[in-house]
């Protein structure tokens, strides 16, 4: 399926959850969707027969400045079709639900998020810190971070 | 066998495996909670290699990532450059000269051979034979030879370019090349006489953490461990980019020929048979080269237009992806990396529960992870 007509077909499922297609310029196309209803839309477009979107390849949080995003790109491993999910969530107490349970994949793509962005993932199996230390000050992916100078009293 | 637990108690014992483990290739700490020699759970702990790529890319040129792109798997750094190069040149739309995408293929396979190589060395060497890490790394080294000659490194490349690759091939590269290919091809039923069917080694192979087909999807893995579950999936096939289109090759799976589906040893199977896939891709690649430019004309301030794209390429050890939005100017505006061993390691602590403290050392070098890849 292209993904217009997949945009088309969840939009028709999910009326006002579906917020628009981001097609100009985005390879694959976007479907933007209101972050409270991701899960549903995420199992749907896995158990559906005319979706089966059985793999997520990436997960990855992005940071537009005046908002953040999470981009979800998927792929089907029986129609062989593609299509990228998008929301976006505000600058304040970013937090979108997890959808690990959907795809186990994605466990460790939104620690990293997490991890490097600060979004929330709630309902997440484990949500901890993955490439940096624990103690670690900030988020390094936001645009407005501040390099530290200093870490456990050593100047950086 | 059952063991009388009732009899003798145990206690469960906490167990740091690295980060400095010789089995673990490179700075991987896996948390052990061990019943005897039984893992209850293995909680793998990656980071210890991050150097912040990501960051770094939205402060450098798109040109300037290049060189970075070699320190994501230092295996396979021509697999990554290559794979920088497309997801750019899809993002900007630009016509690549044949003739350097065929020697992209060229040195990418060459590439893959000696990745693999070391994948098949270093996990033999793991389980306790060290002879056939001798045998990989000689052949690894006259590998190493043909890239010095092109591009005068013999890790780190640095090789592909957006538009093309840095320089066309010296002189007498592609006999030299038939060469190493005539006297490989025979070496690969020598690794299998050698050790594949070597019954100790079996024994520590084979219906050892089994990844189903359903799991292996679920949980992201891609590349040779995808495959070694039985999916017959391989982005060079199924979504063909540069010239793979014109060039036949199989895809090899995993049969379960000495265990189950999605054994250690199917895993460790696909590998050796994807070296002989790669031999004859380049013997054809040799033969179809045409003569030309090697890189295209883009100009020196590269500016690809507002969008985002994301374009990803078979690589030794999975998918490698790069989302990469672009806002218009000199240098990305967020690049994401998604590498396959990363993903790997979810299924870690899934495929480890039960087994004994020494399979996790199979386990590690079956799934061929790299951590420079995991951490970036």
């Amino acid at each position: 399926m292209e993904p217009q007509a997949i945009h088309d077909a969840v939009k028709a499922k999910f009326g006002d959850a579906i917020v628009e297609l981001q097609a100009e310029g985005f390879r694959p196309p976007f479907v933007v969707v209101a972050p409270e209803r991701i899960a549903d839309v995420a199992l749907y477009l896995r158990d559906d027969p005319a979706m089966l979107f059985d793999a997520l390849m990436c997960l990855s949080g992005v940071d537009y400045k005046d908002r953040f995003a999470v981009a979800y790109h998927l792929y089907s491993m029986t129609h062989r079709h593609t299509v990228g999910l998008k929301v976006f969530l505000p600058r304040e107490n970013p937090a979108v639900a997890s959808v690990d349970a959907v795809w186990p994949a994605a466990n460790f793509m939104e620690r990293e998020a997490f991890d490097l962005f600060g979004i929330d993932f709630p309902g997440s199996k484990d949500l901890r810190r993955i490439l940096l230390p624990e103690d670690w000050d900030g988020h390094p992916l936001r645009k407005d971070y501040k390099y530290p100078e200093f870490y456990h009293g050593i100047k950086v | 066998m059952t063991t009388p637990a009732e009899a003798l108690p145990t206690q469960e014992m906490l167990i740091n495996m690295g980060p400095q483990h010789p089995s673990t290739h490179g700075v991987l700490r896996v948390l052990l909670r061990t019943d005897g020699e039984v893992v209850v759970n293995a909680k793998p702990d990656v980071g210890y290699l991050h150097r912040a790529l990501e960051k770094i890319g939205e402060r450098v040129t798109y040109a300037q990532f290049m060189p970075f792109t070699d320190r994501l798997d230092y295996l396979a750094s021509m697999n990554c450059n290559c794979a920088w190069a497309w997801a750019v040149e899809k993002l900007a739309g630009i016509e690549v000269p044949e003739r350097a995408e065929y020697i992209r293929v060229i040195v990418a396979e060459l590439n893959r051979i000696s990745s693999h190589l070391i994948a098949f060395g270093s996990f033999t060497a793991d389980m306790g034979a060290f002879t056939p890490f001798l045998y990989s790394i000689r052949e690894r080294e006259r590998v190493n030879d043909l890239f010095e000659e092109i591009c005068g490194n013999r890790l780190t490349y640095n090789f592909a370019r957006i538009g093309g690759v840095s320089a066309d091939l010296p002189q007498g590269f592609l006999e030299k090349t038939k060469e190493f290919l005539d006297y490989f091809e025979p070496k690969i039923p020598e690794y299998n006489n050698l050790i594949s069917y070597n019954k100790i080694f079996l024994h520590r192979l084979a219906n050892v953490a089994v990844v189903t087909a359903e799991e292996a999807v679920a949980y992201g893995l891609t590349g040779p461990n995808l495959r070694g579950s039985g999916v017959a999936f391989d982005l060079r096939r199924d979504e063909p980019y540069s010239v793979y289109p014109k060039l036949e090759f199989n895809v090899c799976v995993g049969t379960g020929e000495r265990g189950q589906v999605g054994d250690c040893f199917d895993r460790y199977m696909v590998r050796i048979n994807e070296m002989r896939e790669s031999v004859k891709i380049l013997r054809q690649a040799i033969a179809q080269i045409p003569e030309g430019p090697v890189l295209a004309k883009v100009p020196r301030l590269f500016k690809p237009p507002a969008g985002e794209v994301y374009f990803r390429s078979e690589c030794p050890r999975g998918e490698t992806g790069f989302y990469v939005i672009s806002d218009g100017t000199v240098n990305p505006y967020r690049l994401k990396i998604r590498t396959g061993s990363f993903v790997t390691m979810n299924v870690f602590e899934k495929v480890t529960k039960g087994l004994m403290i020494a399979d996790i050392v199979a386990v590690i070098g079956s799934f061929d992870i790299i951590l420079p890849e995991i951490d970036r």
